[in-house]
């Protein structure tokens, strides 16, 4: 997101919540959303793809609501009432798609795209085959096996997405099909823009219905949760059923929340494009990890990437925030000082809070619930020190390898996780041995002071493999670091 | 918060926005204010190491430097902006990128073999300064020796070449047409052949001044400090690509100079005036006028033309004019044109590899010593 897509949301943000009336609310943002989809997509060489895929996730996500919506409505006019709304925002959402395409005809004033759209007969085409998934994924809603499938399914999209090999090699079978040389296929031609986020959603959904969780949801509501543009692209990752309770709410944009908003949405600016955009510039990368050659210096860019990603990342969390609250959405906080944490653990429960949330919910409960319920008579097969490794290194795992399936996210994943077990081992040793630390409070703000610093130095050097591409570099970057 | 106080929140941010921009051209030190050199405050020098050349570069993430125009800002940054030692014989040295050393890593450049040599005069420490910039334009390098004059230089040595020296060239380096101001001034106190309404010289309006307008120069500033991590770091100022192309040795029949032809070049044509604006400003400090060696093509058409840049009668007659004036106003000159042999020249006809930078460096020592 630039400044400039910024300001335009700004601006839109303030007219949406300032004049829409509550039952124009809805449309507003569903249209708002569908079009900042396509006009944030980055460009791809292969041909269309950048139109594809933000309507692939349009299509998606109205598959997975087809799929998650209940079944019939006991009462037959509110039924009719449901069936006709979600009717017109089918239609609404084919015809945004229609229009986004014909821009196509408007050259040179085309187009919201950031190349020229297909031809309308394909899109027409396209249309009526997600219509027809959709129709046919309504008559199987909520059947189990059926939303197993589609989480597979997102699973490994997210999979191929995520793996250069794979991606690549869709990237060569695309251009196969558009008749485009493959010797240039590479995968960075599938920047699915915002997928990753959304398939946390469609997933979060498709196992909440699965467990009886999920709310009831027009068609509407559950795509404007889905594709709600403050936080397409970077989070945070909200659940459908806090998000549905302020779509709801009536809302109408006063100076008090405008002058909140515009607060978050100052600090999430100074953060990204001034703080995080200036330490860019000295920040640890592949090319200058080789060319430093004094130790001191070195840990100076190391740090700077420290701090790049947090404000990079927190700032784009602040300004999502900040658009939310003018259009009336209390988006979930996903940091809160993390680097002022003594510990992993700690860490974690405030470093992008809402994807460790999700996990916990979604993977690290449910595993560590699974292996306790393995019983050999009365008590657990499995040590209890051995189920909190096994969840705890497998979910730091996941969120290494949502980065990108290489062998340094991996790792990167791996040191959490390992970080994560042995604070959880240690405190358990430590909490009776050190409670005399309570006595004496002058030592225990020093202890806290280290374990922050040591807590920081942890995390920071981890950031070693984060951002270098090869397990060897981010070595011998390591042993540089530390003089040799 | 109470509505009221929002209110005032706004109309005192409005406020402070508007009185920041509206001081700033008052107070700021931008190229649009004043001709004077002044201080800038800079973490170069004191928490990087100084800079061994001016700030230049077109690929800022790649050189870890980059192109401003705040002459204060740049001289901040060089080393010759740390105090000067007491038994400290300074040099500077002016010129264009083959002087500041394109292509070549610090310890390559010019100033670097002439610092290496350990020379001493009457018991002082003779230390090169590179304030060599790439553009060709006298002019240029009149405007940062006037900065250069600032930090006590005990000599001056001038390296030019003829393509430095045509009247159309001499506003067309950007850093001349971002310092308007200064270089008018120049202009008009020394009496250049120059014009000083040239459009290329536009004088920054009042909103360019503004903080707003100065947008982009203050964020080159901060970033100029950005990148003193990288050069502590790494000792890296330019980017150095993987491969390039050797200087054109097959040239074309053409035997025009910037719109002058053959029989006669005039001392008129070209901007002697500023040589001689230098020897003036510098007063006391001795200058040492400096031919730079130039590529010698023998193929195609190298009877007509020496290189890229030169036909044969334009250069010749070149050299001779400056021999003459060198000799009418008892300037000391140095004329190394074919000092350097083909083999020793990067991509350009004036960008000498390391071997040709030492080559010239030593003929520059000897005859520094012999004056």
């Amino acid at each position: 997101m630039s400044l400039s897509h910024l300001l335009v949301f700004v601006i839109l943000s303030l007219v949406l919540g300032r004049i829409a009336s509550a039952r124009w609310r809805g449309r507003f943002l569903l249209a708002a959303s569908g079009l900042a989809m396509y006009w944030l997509q980055p460009a791809i060489p292969i041909r269309h793809l950048d139109f594809w895929l933000p309507t692939a996730t349009l299509a998606l996500s109205v598959l997975v609501w087809a799929s998650t919506a209940p079944g019939v409505e006991v009462d037959e006019d509110k039924r009719c009432l449901q069936q006709r709304q979600n009717r017109i925002t089918a239609l609404t959402l084919g015809g945004l798609v229609l229009v986004i395409a014909l821009l196509r005809y408007t050259q040179p004033l085309c187009c919201l795209t950031p190349t020229i759209p297909p031809a309308v007969h394909q899109v027409l085409l396209a249309l009526a085959l997600a219509a027809g998934i959709g129709w046919a994924a309504r008559r199987i809603s909520g059947r189990r096996p059926w939303l197993h499938a589609l989480t597979l399914f997102l699973l490994a999209a997210f999979v191929v997405l995520k793996s250069e090999f794979l991606a690549q090699a869709a990237s060569s079978g695309l251009r196969l099909l558009n008749g485009q040389p493959t010797a240039t296929a590479s995968a960075l031609d599938l920047r699915w823009l915002g997928f990753s986020y959304v398939a946390f959603r469609l997933i979060h959904s498709l196992r909440d219905r699965l467990d009886g969780r999920l709310p009831e949801l027009s068609l509407e509501e559950f795509i404007i949760y889905i594709l709600f543009f403050p936080a397409f692209t970077a989070g945070p990752i909200d659940r459908v059923q806090r998000f549905i309770q302020d779509l709801r709410r009536p809302f109408r944009l006063g100076l008090e929340d405008a002058l909140a908003a515009g607060r978050r949405l100052l600090i999430g600016v100074f953060n990204k494009f001034v703080l995080a955009d200036f330490l860019a510039i000295i920040a640890l990368n592949a090319v200058n990890a080789t060319q430093a050659h004094a130790t001191g210096w070195l840990w100076i860019l190391l740090y700077a990437y420290a701090f790049r990603i947090y404000f990079d990342f927190a700032g784009y969390t602040d300004i999502a925030i900040g658009l939310g609250g003018l259009l009336g959405i209390r988006l979930p906080e996903n940091f809160d000082h993390p680097y002022q944490k003594p510990n992993p653990t700690l860490f974690w429960n405030s470093w992008h809070m809402t994807l460790a949330q999700w996990l916990r919910g979604y993977y690290f409960n449910p595993l560590t619930r699974s292996l306790r319920m393995i019983k050999q008579g009365q008590s657990s097969l499995l040590p209890l020190p051995l189920i909190i490794f096994i969840g705890q290194v497998t979910t730091m795992l996941f969120i290494g390898l949502w980065h990108g399936l290489t062998w340094n996210f991996a790792i990167w994943g791996l040191w959490h996780g390992l970080g994560l077990f042995i604070h959880n081992r240690y405190a358990d040793w430590s909490r009776p041995r050190l409670a005399w630390l309570d006595e004496r409070p002058g030592l225990k703000r020093l202890s806290e002071l280290g374990s922050v610093l040591l807590n920081f130095h942890f995390v920071t050097l981890g950031w070693v493999w984060f951002a270098l591409p090869t397990p060897a570099l981010a070595w011998q970057t390591l042993l540089k670091l530390f003089g040799g | 918060m109470q509505n009221v106080s929002a209110r005032r929140v706004l109309i005192k941010a409005l406020l402070i926005f508007l009185a920041a921009n509206l001081l700033f051209p008052v107070f700021s030190s931008s190229p649009g204010k004043g001709a004077e050199p002044k201080a800038s405050p800079s973490l170069y020098n004191f928490v990087f190491p100084g800079r061994q050349r001016l700030p230049y570069g077109d690929q800022p993430d790649l050189a870890y430097n980059l192109s401003l125009f705040d002459l204060d800002a740049m001289f901040a940054s060089h080393i010759i902006a740390a105090p000067k030692a007491e038994d400290e014989y300074r040099v500077v040295l002016l010129g264009d990128s083959s002087v500041w050393g394109f292509l070549l890593e610090p310890q390559d450049t010019l100033s670097a073999y002439l610092n290496a040599a350990g020379l001493s005069l009457a018991g002082r420490q003779v230390t090169f300064y590179n304030l060599g910039y790439p553009t060709m334009s006298v002019t240029k390098d009149l405007l940062l020796l006037e900065h250069a004059l600032a930090y006590q230089p005990d000599l001056i040595i001038w390296l030019v070449t003829l393509e430095s020296l045509p009247r159309d060239k001499q506003l067309s380096s950007p850093i001349v047409q971002h310092n308007p101001v200064p270089v008018r001034t120049l202009i008009e106190t020394y009496a250049l052949d120059l014009d000083p309404a040239d459009p290329a010289l536009e004088n920054p309006s009042f909103w360019q001044r503004t903080l707003v307008g100065q947008r982009r120069p203050l964020a080159d500033f901060l970033r100029l400090q950005m990148y003193g991590v990288m050069w502590a770091a790494t000792s890296i100022d330019q980017y150095y690509p993987p491969s390039y192309d050797s200087p054109q040795s097959d040239l074309e029949a053409d035997d025009s100079f910037h719109g002058l032809l053959p029989p006669t070049l005039q001392a008129s044509d070209l901007a002697l005036d500023v040589l001689q604006a230098g020897v003036q400003m510098a007063g006391e400090v001795p200058v040492l006028f400096v031919n730079e060696p130039i590529y010698i093509s023998q193929g195609q058409n190298s009877n007509i033309r020496y290189n890229f840049f030169y036909p044969r009668w334009a250069y010749d007659q070149y050299r001779q004019v400056l021999l003459e004036t060198c000799q009418q106003k008892d300037w000391d000159c140095l004329d190394a044109w074919d000092l350097v042999s083909l083999g020793e020249y990067t991509n350009s006809a004036i960008h000498l590899t390391p071997a040709g930078e030492k080559l010239l460096a030593d003929q520059i020592s000897q005859v520094t010593f012999k004056k």
